[in-house]
Order: C-alpha cells, then sequence, then structure tokens
C-alpha cells in the first residue's frame, strides 16, 4: 500500500469522478468528494514524511521498468506543489455545497463535482509524472476540465470568458507539446531523468533551443506571465465562486512548477540560463508585470477581477525569485507559491461567502459590509495584510526571503521596486477596506443584486467561516511558525541544484 | 536565577497585558463603567511592571533581563530586552496611558462620540505594540510593533468616520506605510545582508571597515523609513492624524506614535551604527541639515495655523526634529539630551493636547482666534498651558529646561554651530507661537489697542465669564501632566540616570 502511494495521489481522485454520476444526489456527492480529496491530502501527507525522510520515491506505472513504461517520480519539488494542490482542494471544497447550491442550476451540480475532481487529478498528474508526455497529457485533462468549470458560471461573460481560457491555453498546450515532440525526436525518450541526461549530451543545440523555447512560450502561457496573462482576469472573475478559489490557489502554482521542472530538471541550468538571456528577460517581464498588474488592480470595481490582477502581479514576484537563478531565489519562490496559495485561496473564498449573501462582488455593493458581515471581511483585512507583506503573514516571510535573494546579489534598484510594488497592494486592499468600513450599506441597489438576495445580508455560514478562517489562520501560523513551508521549500531548491540539504 | 526568571515573565507580561486588557474592553463593551475600569487597572498594573523592570534595571545595570519569544527565521528572531532608553520609553509611555485614560473617559462621554468600545480597544492594542517597540531587541522585533502600532491607530485616526477622517486616514496610512515598507524594510532587510545581524548591540552592528557609503546611504533609508519621526518631507502625516479624537492626538500623536519613531532613530543611530561611526558617514551632515530645516520651517508653519491642535502638531514636527538632530549630533550630551527630549516634549505637549480637547468639549472652540478671555471661564486649563508651553520653549521651571540644554551643549562640543544657532532661534519661534495663546487667554485686551470686533467679542466673553472647567476626569489628568512638567525640573535624576545608562552600556561594551 504505501509503495503505491505516487499513484494513488493521481489515481484516487480520477477513479472517484465517474463514481459521482452513481450517486446522483448532490450532497452525497458533496461529501463523497470531500472524503476523496481530503484522503488525497492524507496521501500527499505521508509523501512528504517518506520523501522527506528517504529521499526521492520512484514508482513505475504497471511495473514497466521506466525507459519503457511511464514513471512517476515523486521528489522535494512535487510534494510541495502535491499538498499545496490537495490541502487548498479540501479546504475549499467544504464550502462548496452551499456555494454551488446558489452559483449553479441544481442539475448541473454533479457534473460540477466530476470536473472538479477531474482538474484535481490532472493538477495532481502533471505534478506527479515522471514523463514529458504524461504532462501533456494530464495538462488537457485539466484544462478541458477547467474550461468547463468557468463556463458554469452564472454570469454570460463565463462563457466567454472560458472560451478565451480555451482558446490561449490551447496555444499554450499546443506549443508545449510540440516543444516535447522536438525533443523526443532528438533523443528518443520521454522520461525527465533520461532526457536530462541525453539532451546535455547533444552536440547539436539548435533544435534542443527551439524546443525550449516552445516549452517556454507555452508554460508562460499558461502561467498567465504578463503579458501572456490576459485569459486570467475573466477567468477568475466569471467562474463560480468555488472555482476561482481553488484555480487562485493551485493552477498557476502548476505552471511555476512545469516552468521550474523544465528549466532545471530537463535542459539543466547551464542550458536554460546560458542559451538565451531568460534570467534578464523574466526579471524585467516580472517586474512589470507586478507593476502593470497590480496598477491595474486599483482601478477595478469588481473585487474578484481586483483579486485577479493581484495574482497576476504575485507570479510576476515568483518569477523575480526564479529569474535570479540561485537557491536563495528559487527557495522565495517556492516559498511565495505556498504562501501565496494561501492567502488567493483564503481571499477568495470570502468573496464566494460574499457572493452568498449579496449575490454581488463589486466594491459598489460590499458598502457598509464590515458590520454585516464582520467575520467575513476581518478575513479579507487579514489576508489582504498578508498580500501585502505585513510582518507576521505568510506574505511578509516570502518578501523577507526574495529581498534577501535579490540585495545578496546586489541588485538594490530590483528591491526597492519590488517594495514599491507591494505598495500598489496597499492601495488596493485599502480601496476595500474603505468601502466596506466607512461606507453606510448600501439597501436601493438592486441593479447589481440578483433576485431574492436583496434583503437580510447576515454573517456567512459557519460551512464558510470554518474553511475561511482556517485559512487565514494559516497565513498567520505559517507567517510566524515558518519552519515546514521554508524547509519544504528549501530542500526543494536545493535539490534541484544538487546540493545536500 | 528565579527573580532573573521573575523580570523576564514581567516583561514579557508588560508587552501581553494591553493585549488581554483590548480583549476584555471588546467583552466588557456593553457596560462602560466596567470596560474604563478595566482600562484603568490594568494601566495601573501596566505601570506596576514596568516600575518592576526599573528598579530591577536600576539596582544592577549589567544585569540582562531578556525573552525570547519565536525563532521566525534562523537568526531573526522575536525578542525583547530590557535597555536604559526603552525602559525610559516605557515608564512615559505606561504612566502617561493611564493620565489619558483618565482624560479620555471625560473627554469621549463629554463629546458624545461612537464606537467607544473600538477606541479603547485600539487604544490598548497601539499601547502593547509601544511596549513591544521600547523593549525590543533587534530591529526585527521593532519593525513588526512598528507595523502594528501603525495598523491599530488607522481606526482611531478615522474614528469619526466622515470623508474628511477617511482622507486623513488615507494620508497617515499612505505615509506610515509607504515610507517604513519602502525604506526601513529595505534598510533592515540590507543590513542583515551587509552586517548579518540586526540585533541592537552596543557600539553598532557593523563592522569598522564597512563601506561608507553603503552605511551611509542605509543611514537615510533609516532616518526617511522611520516615518513616524517626521522628518520633514515625510511629516503631512501627522497633522492628518489630528482629525483624530483628542486623547488620541495627545498620547499617540504626541507621545506614543512620534516618540516611537524618535525612538527608533535614536536605537538605530547607537546601537546600530554606534557614534562612533556615525560621524565619519558623509549622509549624516545632510540628514542633521534635514533634520535643522524640519525644526524651523514646521515652527514658521506652526505659526501661521488657526486651528489649535494644528498648530500643536507642527509643533511637535519641530521638536521631533530636535531629538532626530541629538542622535544625528552623535556625542554623548546630544544624545542625553535626546533622551531627555523625549520625555519632556512628552509631558509638555501632552498637556497641551489635553488643554485643546478641553476647549473644545466645553467651549467647543478650536480656533486660537476665538480664545480670546477663556483664561477666565477655564483658567486650571489655561494655567497649565502656560507652563507647557514653558517647558515646550525649554525655559525654568519646566522639565524642557534640561533637555535643550544637553542638545546645545552636544552642538557646541561637535562644533555645529549651524545647528546652535538653528536650536535657539527655533526656541524664540515657539515663544512666538505658544505663548500669545494663554496670553490672550488672561489678558484679552493685551497691551494694545484692539479693533471693534475684537471689542464685540470680549464683551460676548464678559458675558458668560463664569467658571466653565472640563469634566472632572479630564481636569485630573491636565493638572497631573502640567505638575509633572514641574516636578521633572526639580528631579530630574531619574531621568538623567536612564538617559545616561544607555550610553554606559555602551561605554563599558566598548572597552571590552
Amino acid at each position: 500500500m504505501v509503495s503505491q502511494l505516487p499513484v494513488l495521489q493521481v489515481i484516487l481522485p480520477l477513479m472517484a469522478a465517474p463514481l459521482c454520476l452513481l450517486l446522483k444526489r448532490s450532497t452525497l456527492v458533496w461529501l463523497f468528494c470531500l472524503i476523496v480529496s481530503f484522503l488525497s491530502l492524507l496521501i500527499s501527507i505521508l509523501l512528504v514524511q517518506q520523501v522527506s525522510t528517504s529521499g526521492p520515491i520512484d514508482y513505475a506505472f504497471g511495473g514497466w521498468d521506466v525507459p519503457w513504461g511511464i514513471g512517476y517520480r515523486i521528489d522535494q519539488l512535487n510534494v510541495l506543489l502535491l499538498i499545496v494542490i490537495t490541502a487548498m482542494s479540501s479546504v475549499v471544497l467544504i464550502a462548496a455545497k452551499e456555494s454551488i447550491a446558489r452559483e449553479i442550476d441544481p442539475e448541473k451540480h454533479v457534473y460540477f463535482y466530476i470536473l472538479y475532481l477531474l482538474s484535481l487529478s490532472g493538477m495532481l498528474g502533471i505534478v506527479a509524472t515522471g514523463d514529458a508526455f504524461n504532462i501533456f497529457v494530464f495538462l488537457e485533462i485539466t484544462s478541458l476540465s477547467v474550461y468547463a468549470l468557468i463556463a458554469m458560471g452564472r454570469h454570460r461573460r463565463a462563457l466567454w470568458a472560458s472560451y478565451q481560457y480555451l482558446i490561449m491555453g490551447t496555444i499554450g498546450a499546443t506549443f508545449i507539446l510540440i516543444g516535447i515532440g522536438m525533443m523526443y525526436q532528438m533523443t528518443g525518450t520521454l522520461n525527465i531523468t533520461d532526457l536530462s541526461v541525453r539532451l546535455a549530451e547533444l552536440p547539436q543545440k539548435r533544435t534542443i533551443l527551439t524546443a525550449f523555447v516552445f516549452i517556454i512560450v507555452g508554460v508562460c502561457l499558461k502561467l498567465a506571465l504578463f503579458p501572456l496573462h490576459l485569459w486570467l482576469p475573466n477567468a477568475y472573475t466569471y467562474a463560480p465562486s468555488i472555482v476561482s478559489a481553488f484555480l487562485a490557489a493551485t493552477a498557476t502554482k502548476v505552471a511555476i512548477y512545469l516552468l521550474i521542472r523544465f528549466t532545471y530538471s530537463v535542459f539543466g541550468p547551464s542550458l536554460s540560463f546560458a542559451a538565451i538571456p531568460l534570467q534578464t528577460l523574466f526579471m524585467a517581464l516580472g517586474l512589470v508585470g507586478i507593476f502593470v498588474a497590480s496598477v491595474t488592480a486599483i482601478y477595478q470595481t469588481n473585487v474578484k477581477k481586483l483579486f485577479a490582477y493581484s495574482s497576476i502581479a504575485h507570479i510576476g514576484y515568483m518569477i523575480l525569485g526564479f529569474s535570479t537563478g540561485t537557491v536563495a531565489g528559487l527557495t522565495a519562490t517556492l516559498l511565495h507559491v505556498f504562501n501565496h496559495a494561501l492567502m488567493k485561496s483564503a481571499l477568495f473564498l470570502a468573496l464566494a461567502a460574499v457572493m452568498l449573501r449579496i449575490g454581488s462582488v463589486q466594491l459598489s455593493s460590499m458598502q457598509g459590509l464590515g458590520r454585516q458581515m464582520p467575520w467575513t471581511m476581518a478575513a479579507i483585512v487579514l489576508a489582504g495584510l498578508s498580500l501585502i507583506g505585513v510582518p507576521l503573514t505568510v506574505g511578509f516571510v516570502s518578501k523577507w526571503y526574495l529581498l534577501v535573494a535579490i540585495i545578496e546579489q546586489g541588485n538594490w534598484v530590483v528591491a526597492g521596486l519590488i517594495l514599491m510594488g507591494s505598495l500598489l497592494a496597499v492601495i488596493y486592499v485599502w480601496r476595500i477596506v474603505e468601502v466596506a468600513y466607512f461606507k453606510e450599506p448600501a439597501t436601493a441597489q438592486k441593479g447589481d443584486v440578483l433576485e431574492g438576495a436583496a434583503g437580510g445580508s447576515t454573517e456567512a455560514p459557519l460551512s464558510f467561516l470554518i474553511p475561511i478562517w482556517l485559512l487565514v489562520g494559516a497565513n498567520i501560523y505559517f507567517g510566524i511558525d515558518t519552519r515546514f513551508s521554508t524547509q519544504l521549500a528549501q530542500s526543494a531548491a536545493q535539490s534541484l541544484f544538487g546540493v545536500s540539504p | 536565577m528565579i527573580s532573573d526568571m521573575n523580570e523576564s515573565l514581567i516583561l514579557q507580561l508588560a508587552i501581553v497585558l494591553p493585549l488581554l486588557t483590548s480583549a476584555l474592553i471588546i467583552a466588557t463593551g456593553k457596560n462602560p463603567n466596567v470596560r474604563e475600569g478595566v482600562t484603568i487597572v490594568s494601566a495601573l498594573v501596566l505601570i506596576y511592571f514596568v516600575f518592576n523592570l526599573y528598579s530591577a534595571f536600576s539596582n544592577d545595570p549589567n544585569q540582562v533581563i531578556s525573552a525570547l519569544w519565536w525563532e521566525l527565521i534562523p537568526g531573526l528572531t522575536i525578542s525583547f530586552k530590557v535597555e536604559a532608553l526603552g525602559v525610559l520609553f516605557a515608564l512615559i509611555a505606561s504612566f502617561l496611558w493611564l493620565v489619558t485614560t483618565s482624560y479620555a473617559i471625560g473627554y469621549m462621554r463629554g463629546h458624545g462620540e461612537k464606537n467607544q468600545t473600538r477606541f479603547y480597544c485600539c487604544f490598548a492594542v497601539a499601547i502593547a505594540a509601544v511596549m513591544g517597540i521600547a523593549f525590543s531587541a533587534n530591529l526585527f522585533t521593532l519593525f513588526i510593533f512598528y507595523e502594528v502600532l501603525t495598523l491599530s491607530t488607522y481606526p482611531l485616526v478615522t474614528h469619526a468616520g466622515t470623508e474628511k477622517a477617511k482622507k486623513s486616514g488615507r494620508v497617515y496610512l499612505g505615509i506610515l506605510l509607504t515610507t517604513s515598507i519602502l525604506f526601513l524594510l529595505s534598510a533592515i532587510v540590507s543590513t542583515w545582508v551587509v552586517a548579518g545581524s540586526v540585533e541592537f548591540t552596543a557600539g553598532g552592528v557593523f563592522s569598522p571597515d564597512v563601506d561608507k557609503t553603503i552605511a551611509g546611504v542605509l543611514l537615510v533609508l533609516f532616518v526617511f523609513g522611520v516615518g513616524k519621526a517626521a522628518i520633514m518631507p515625510f511629516h503631512r502625516w501627522l497633522p492628518a492624524a489630528m482629525v483624530a479624537p483628542t486623547p488620541v492626538s495627545a498620547l499617540l500623536h504626541a507621545v506614543a506614535v512620534v516618540k516611537a519613531g524618535v525612538f527608533t532613530i535614536l536605537k538605530v543611530c547607537v546601537f546600530i551604527f554606534g557614534i562612533d561611526l556615525l560621524p565619519s558617514l558623509a549622509t549624516t551632515d545632510f540628514l542633521l541639515y534635514l533634520a535643522a530645516a524640519t525644526v524651523l520651517l514646521s515652527s514658521i508653519v506652526a505659526m501661521r495655523q488657526d486651528n489649535l491642535k494644528l498648530r500643536l502638531a507642527y509643533s511637535t514636527v519641530s521638536q521631533l526634529g530636535y531629538v532626530t538632530i541629538g542622535a544625528l549630533l552623535a556625542s554623548e550630551s546630544a544624545a542625553i539630551g535626546s533622551a531627555l527630549h523625549i520625555a519632556a516634549h512628552a509631558f509638555g505637549k501632552i498637556t497641551l493636547f489635553f488643554c485643546a480637547g478641553a476647549i473644545l468639549v466645553s467651549l467647543h472652540k478650536s480656533n486660537i482666534s476665538e480664545m480670546r478671555g477663556i483664561g477666565r471661564q477655564m483658567p486650571i486649563t489655561m494655567a497649565a498651558f502656560f507652563i507647557a508651553s514653558l517647558s515646550i520653549i525649554g525655559v525654568p521651571p519646566a522639565v524642557g529646561t534640561w533637555s535643550k540644554w544637553f542638545l546645545l551643549m552636544g552642538s557646541i562640543e561637535t562644533e555645529h554651530y549651524i545647528i546652535m544657532s538653528v536650536l535657539m532661534i527655533s526656541s524664540l519661534l515657539n515663544i512666538a507661537y505658544l505663548i500669545p495663546i494663554p496670553f490672550h487667554a488672561f489678558f484679552p485686551n493685551g497691551f494694545t489697542n484692539k479693533g471693534e470686533a475684537e471689542d464685540s467679542a470680549i464683551s460676548d466673553v464678559q458675558s458668560n465669564s463664569q467658571i466653565k472647567e472640563a469634566p472632572l476626569p479630564s481636569l485630573i489628568a491636565i493638572v497631573i501632566t502640567a505638575t509633572g512638567c514641574i516636578a521633572l525640573f526639580i528631579y530630574p535624576q531619574p531621568l538623567y540616570e536612564l538617559a545616561t545608562a544607555m550610553l554606559e552600556t555602551r561605554a563599558v561594551n566598548y572597552a571590552e
């Protein structure tokens, strides 16, 4: 059983998805999904333990040895992602029942859960597999189910947002596939460990370089790195609230994982960083991304969209850490993957609660919410402070590590720009605070409010408050006790550089 | 050993107690009398704790009283240590918290303010942050509590909830967060990278062969980063904060918050750079003259303000410049002068703000031009105003005399004659903008002939010249702080001993 953990991690939600059809009743399906998701979380916790005690785990699919069959390889890098994905999925699912009852037609509930599980297993598959083509397969499983999930949004523009994402995502996936094809043509293997060995031996580099560029651009599309971010704001805004929370916490993190995996494990840092000026390019794009997205966020009137733009800005921070090409920088990136998942899931889940009660997440309809939903708004404020990077929250820990990594390289200007970026976060978070706490509740504005929700907006139900405050608590807990998160990130970064922890 | 542990416990309790108080205040929010009782009792207990630390410290200055809470990142800890300057600051803050609470009870009820529970709760959190700042053992801990102080005072500044309060809150938060995140945090991270430590160390953390350019830039970052010290051009938040209820302006924006700022600068100068390294940095002189310009300019701006609280706010900006100058002069007497001025200005300015609030509550006047002749109605308040003005100006019999004396000595010792003359001119300006207020209050006719408009105002005043002092709890507070100004002039030894002890620890360690 223990030796089968790597495959169970992926197979469990994948097998559970069709079973949902048999259960039919929405509540039952929800309960079933919740159990599956928590079991996945349990598996990833076990995997973390196993990897930290006995090193990376190799698993040969169906007993076919690695160069022929598909191999799974769980190392320090992907356990971090596995635990983030499963934990976020589980916490978000707690609130799913009430949220989708409000936002999705009852006859689609079962399909919602099926797609949710499929996208979960897809993400876990991308992360767990050690086979380049397998990555593409799971990428498609995730993407297709996520397109459908976004299209379930009530708003008419959800379809358009989903279509936009479909086009951009497909281009990205195709680019990745082309890159993988070229690598296969040159080396005759798809296994990642094998690829890295053979790619290094190849005398002729041009095809490999082309493959590398295709893959990087494809991954950056999935990553929503500025300026390839256009699909993200609409997708996050018009998706059902639960989907937004799940995606914001996981989807781009998986893409960051792919970026790191391809540059460090497949092509190797010598090729990745020497052949093209990737570091300079990423540093510039990261910085521009932080500023453009943060400034755009300031001018949003839809709070979900505001935080979507903030997500793009935070991808910029992760890319900055990545662009340093040092252990410290990569640690900062991975730490921020973990920490940002905590912030954004808390924020989007709190917005789901707002959606549940007042039927809108327009800034104007959140007037006076500080009194009507004190706990939800307090959660938004705390998670917002974490987003800014106030001490004793996770945001501060990531920022500290990122700054140290950048300053160690003597890049004072970049360090200053990062800090300026976090000031922009102060502005967009504070706009929400002012509206929620200083404006009188808007009772007359029925235009924004869905029917039946105009009156009696009170505090969110416990099924929301528990996961929201669990996440807010995690934001503070991991901001103080940083041992778990930094150890995970540090050992992952060190393993990629071949330094023994 | 056991007494050691006790003191370490007391040190931690001094920080935790106000936090517990804020929780208790929320719990007892429904019953105002119990709620205020809770605040007063815990203020008394806090004074007891801090005084215990003081006596333990003054009995044996070499004894180390410290507490380690948590190691956030290897080498980066949240830890506390009792040290002379911190004790001085904590003593002032805890004592004035008690007095201000008494004042606030009279003011908030007399003025019929809303959301009083939130007010007292945030107030207690702010005091906890101040205790954390006072006793922090390293820059990192100090930074955390510095930010907590900013965030916990934001609801107090915007207490009124009006459009104006919201705007001022934006300025307040904007400047304080911008400077602290942009400059202070980068200075701290850079210190960490360059020196490998952010602990407050006697004699400084930088090695003697540190790159002088980098250290100089870091000093600028620190001085600008501590926006709470209100060095121009980052002083706008302080006048903006005056929209808050008067007790907030009195304790937080004349004592706790601004003193946290100059306290940080003094700590950084003495314990991060060390007063031996400071004079060798190219930027020290630049910052000195910037602080001197702040002193003069804000005094001039203060003269032009008609709103009493605004005038006092600009006066505070000016007086904070004194402390920064003292810290940057990097001589023993100047540093002592700075430390004394933290205390002296605290007592003087809080009295002035108390008086301003008292006038607002009982006579509903906030502009100086309307205050002619009010000495008849509020004799005690205006007398206290006069004493406190003397202290700010720095003439006997008020405590401000001592701090200005040492600051002047420091400027002469280091041969900064321009700074010396700035300090003298500023004292004259202080006379010009403070003394006319109590003077006209008692002698509405002055020595010259007045226009007709004033005549009618005077007759108006004379028509209702019955005594109309502030509510009793507020009046008691005013009398206590005004008496403090005089008492500390006559008996300044404890202050002086603490101020010198701050430097002695340096001397001892440096000799080793």
